[in-house]
């Protein structure tokens, strides 16, 4: 009885469950070994050719650089001001709230409304950057037509989005944390710096990992600022993966080499779910 | 307070200053006219001329009612579904139940969009493109209000269960009468967490509508803002704020719930 009741409650959840994860996912990896059809040749059965275009696809590469270099440049960055901001406004101060308030809005506004505001910044010449600069006599700089500073520029604008929002893991962590060992410490004759550094900082360990884990998960599935900013260029310079998997699709029409590119994707996901199980332990993620 | 401790203080307000400027740049170039947008005169007049602008050049009132109706909508069926799925994970030692908790969690990692191409065909298929349905359809089935709320059910003493029973309660009349009414704040961090979510989704929507009558505030400001458009800066400025003002108030009216709420959930 209490497996029939058990499996009707979780039947409407389940429906939707395998229709928009599962099935997805399936047909994601077979799609993945058929050729791009059209109205005169069908799509049929290619074996793994597409994953060899795939590894000869200078873009995918770069593609995949980038993202890997969106993750370095924002994690560590993001990661470290949200332990100085969670530090700064843990102790008693004239103006607490609004501090705090100051770093969390920008956590709850659209990717693209950030990325409209930040446009504005970056527009050459006549932008707010470049007119700050002017006033000291720097020259003007297209700093979203370089390739050699739009990954920078966007990579700036996203820990600004991000900071706050850990900031609040670190806040609810430090709470946890007695008084009585920084008086313990004092006691000892430590350091402020010596305390953070061997009492603190690995105290809060397993909140790090915690955000370290869903930072690098969003640095793969926020793309949304690229629609507005720069179009994943100059020259694919800004491009991410989930951003190609788009164009791919929906500029391009070929779904099949779509569904393989997604199929990388999806293997990045379940390395980092893989490694969420395994070095986190279940109460830290899933408080 | 002692020189340290002012030191601290002072670059606390620095640096929130800095962190809230772009902000505070967007409210100065929204309220007054495009040529003071970059030229800090404090004697600047003000205007809503851009708001006017903006609200000429494109229907905000119907995207916003879009985006209104879209997180209303998913919310209530996410409270349904995940209501009943919860209760079955918490209560129901069913047989398969760990491999299909094992499952629903899948979906934490590898949300909707990520699938794009997939969950488009399939839309099609079902004839729900460019329908705000078809936006919500596939966040329905929420794997992280499952988990929340399975948490939830799983602290309410099992004693409540057996007494709602003799009373002759049924299955679904003890979760209504017990379960639901003590899971109330689990309800509030998850409501709040899925709104701001998909209040600010803008890639799958986008993939999905594409016309008025369904595209939500974020995607007719992606529309709105591209640089091809060749708006100008103060009616984009003006713009972004209206689009992001009635989660922004919330935001400011209830901050201690909502960053709770965000706390709680650990995953937006």
């Amino acid at each position: 009885m209490r497996h029939v009741i058990g499996w009707l409650l979780l039947t409407p959840a389940a429906i939707l469950l395998i229709a928009f994860t599962y099935w997805p996912i399936g047909a994601t990896v077979a799609d993945s070994l058929f050729s791009r059809g059209n109205p005169i040749r069908p799509s049929r059965f290619i074996g793994l050719e597409n994953y060899a275009l795939m590894a000869d696809d200078p873009i995918f590469w770069q593609v995949l650089w980038n993202n890997a270099l969106f993750a370095l440049g924002t994690i560590p960055a993001s990661i470290a001001l949200a332990l100085m901001m969670a530090l700064m406004v843990n102790r008693a101060l004239p103006g607490r709230a609004l501090a705090r308030m100051a770093f969390f809005t920008p956590t709850i506004l659209p990717m693209i409304a950030v990325a409209n505001i930040w446009l504005f910044f970056y527009t050459p010449d006549i932008g707010l950057i470049d007119q700050i600069a002017g006033l000291i006599g720097l020259p003007g700089h297209n700093w979203l037509g370089d390739p050699d500073t739009v990954l920078g520029a966007i990579i700036v604008m996203t820990v600004w989005k991000e900071a706050g929002f850990f900031m609040i893991f670190y806040l609810a962590a430090l709470q946890t944390i007695p008084p009585e060992l920084w008086e313990a410490a004092r006691l000892e004759g430590a350091a402020r710096w010596t305390y953070f550094r061997r009492i603190l900082f690995p105290l809060l360990m397993p909140t790090t990992l915690f955000v370290l884990i869903n930072a690098i998960l969003n640095s793969f599935k926020l793309v949304d600022h690229l629609f507005i900013l720069t179009k994943g260029g100059p020259d694919n310079a800004s491009n991410l993966l989930l951003y190609y998997i788009f164009e791919t699709a929906f500029s391009f029409f070929d779904t099949t080499y779509a569904a393989t590119l997604t199929v990388v994707l999806l293997l990045v996901l379940a390395v980092l779910s893989l490694v969420q199980y395994v070095v986190l332990d279940k109460r830290i993620h899933y408080r | 307070m002692s020189p340290r401790g002012a030191l601290e203080t002072g670059a606390t307000w620095l640096l929130a200053l800095l962190w809230i400027s772009p902000l505070l740049y967007a409210l100065w170039a929204a309220f007054h006219p495009a040529a003071f947008a970059v030229t800090f005169d404090p004697f600047a007049p003000l205007t809503l001329e851009n708001f006017g602008e903006a609200l000429a050049r494109a229907p905000f009132p119907r995207y916003m009612l879009n985006t209104f109706i879209l997180v209303t909508m998913l919310l209530a069926a996410q409270f349904v579904l995940c209501t009943l799925a919860a209760y079955a994970f918490a209560r129901y030692r069913f047989k398969g139940a760990d491999i299909a908790f094992a499952l629903v969690l899948v979906q934490l990692m590898i949300a909707p969009e990520i699938l794009i191409v997939e969950n488009y065909a399939t839309l099609a298929h079902l004839g729900l493109v460019d329908t705000i349905l078809g936006i919500g359809l596939p966040y329905m089935a929420s794997a992280f209000g499952i988990f929340l709320l399975r948490q939830a059910f799983k602290s309410t003493p099992k004693e409540l269960e057996e007494a709602a029973r003799l009373e002759g309660c049924s299955t679904l009349g003890v979760l209504w009468r017990v379960y639901v009414p003590l899971a109330r704040p689990t309800y509030l961090a998850y409501g709040l967490v899925s709104v701001s979510h998909h209040w600010n989704t803008f890639l799958w929507p986008l993939v999905v509508t594409n016309s008025v009558e369904t595209r939500p505030l974020t995607v007719g400001l992606g529309v709105f803002g591209a640089p091809e458009s060749g708006v100008d800066w103060s009616v984009v400025s003006a713009a972004t704020l209206l689009s992001v003002a009635p989660l922004m108030l919330a935001f400011l009216l209830f901050q201690r719930q909502f960053v709770q709420s965000f706390m709680r959930a650990g995953i937006r």
